[in-house]
């Protein structure tokens, strides 16, 4: 109290430091509130709309993202099974194409097999027509040449052995030159 | 010390009487340079958040990311990590006192202007009163007038002799010692800062009037207050840290409760 009654006079003046002034109560009020007021209703609701804007637009990325993920992995599995289903329908059919060409070349070996058998068949039932065909027309040649030749040996002395061949001889040649 | 300087080259040294500022216009009580100052500030802080807030964007620009810093350290370091969950209902007050009481105190260092409206005792007052009567009706509000009074009053797990030291103490705390430490704590702060400063640049220029000797002597005072104006740029800040962050801490005692 003495310090400040000292140091009043040594200014002059000079009131107690801690006693408020109306005025300055009334302004610190009114500009407190004012303020107050202001920055509840225009500043905070924006911030705070900002903020909450960023944490959407943060969660909403991660969503999308985790759903595009989902997708992602969907198509893969949808591909991996049409792949796989695709293989297995190659499979399927290089296995009938195999069993299919197998039964064709069967086929056709079975019927060349035939084929052969027929012309076998045909060629042998030919040359069994001709055999008897010669058969037939040799033995009346032969009957023919054996009574010529009989007459022929008949007609000549058979004397001697050395004749006998000599005759013989002749009727082949003959019998060669003629054919 | 006055009577030793007064006889010396008639140098007053500041008092009291120096944050006693008359009225600019007339003799209206309204027109102290505080008083402007105190309404400059409530034109500032409200310009720049309004300008900073008002695209709301999602990514930032300066403006917005500056003006959101301020505001996400309140919301967040002061409000939400001290009060809990609820917390959002007083950020606009936290808020408002935060960027009120730190753009005045600054006002105390800035060239030109050179006051901080705070280092007038009216104004912590005001925000003293502000605060008290916040957490008292947050505390009515949230556990009832008769068993806020009772917790105030009879401590529990208290030995019951203990209550006749305990019970005058509390009260006494609760109703006198907060608001007024409050309020004289960044009253007196912003008084000596700024007396503190007026010592060293009003001396180190009456310095430069006097002899030679003391001449040479001015360069330090004025050196000491410009280290000292740095100094004081930190107690500013962080007064109005200190009384943002007790009125949060006040609030959440009154929503806690346990003790």
């Amino acid at each position: 109290m003495s310090i400040r009654t000292v140091s009043n006079l040594a200014a002059g003046e000079g009131a107690n430091p801690l006693i408020p002034h109306t005025a300055e109560l009334i302004v610190g009020t009114i500009a407190f509130t004012l303020l107050f007021l202001l920055l509840r209703s225009k500043v905070v609701p924006m911030f705070e709309k900002a903020f909450a804007e960023r944490t959407d637009a943060i969660a909403g990325g991660i969503e999308r993202a985790e759903k595009a993920q989902q997708e992602a992995e969907i198509a893969l599995q949808k591909y991996t099974s049409q792949l796989s289903d695709a293989q297995g329908e190659a499979q399927k059919i290089r296995e009938d194409a195999r069993v299919q060409g197998a039964a064709i070349i069967e086929d056709l070996r079975a019927k060349a097999q035939e084929e052969a058998t027929r012309i076998t068949a045909a060629a042998s039932a030919s040359i069994e027509a001709e055999r008897q065909q010669a058969i037939t027309s040799l033995r009346n040649e032969v009957g023919a040449l054996a009574t010529e030749l009989a007459s022929k040996i008949v007609g000549e002395a058979l004397d001697d052995q050395v004749r006998q061949s000599r005759i013989v001889d002749r009727f082949i040649a003959d019998l060669e030159k003629s054919k | 010390m006055s009577v030793l300087l007064s006889g010396d080259e008639g140098f007053k040294p500041p008092s009291t009487a120096d944050f006693d500022l008359p009225p600019v216009f007339l003799d209206n009580p309204y027109t102290t340079k505080p008083i402007f100052l105190v309404f400059l500030s409530v034109i500032l802080i409200s310009a720049f958040f309004i300008a900073a807030s008002r695209k709301a964007l999602i990514m930032p620009n300066k403006l917005q990311f500056a003006g959101e810093s301020i505001y996400t350290f309140v919301r967040n370091d002061l409000a939400r990590d001290v009060i809990g969950h609820e917390f959002m209902r007083f950020v606009p007050y936290l808020f408002t006192l935060f960027t009120f009481i730190l753009t005045n105190n600054i006002f105390g260092i800035v060239p030109l202007l050179q006051f901080p409206p705070m280092s007038r005792v009216s104004f912590p007052y005001i925000l003293a009163i502000f605060t008290f009567v916040i957490f008292h009706y947050v505390a009515i509000k949230h556990k009832g007038i008769l068993p806020y009074l009772k917790e105030i009053m009879f401590m529990p797990g208290v030995p019951k002799p203990v209550y006749i030291l305990l019970t005058p103490i509390e009260l006494a705390t609760y109703f006198v010692v907060r608001p007024l430490t409050l309020s004289l704590r960044l009253f007196a702060n912003m008084f000596a800062g700024h007396l503190l400063l007026l010592v060293f640049i009003l001396g180190g220029d009456h310095l430069l009037k006097g002899v030679i000797g003391l001449k040479l002597l001015s360069p330090f005072a004025f050196a000491f207050g410009i280290g000292l104006t740095f100094f004081e740029f930190m107690v500013q800040c962080l007064q109005a840290y200190i009384f943002t962050l007790l009125s949060a801490l006040y609030i959440a005692g009154a929503l806690a409760d346990e003790h």
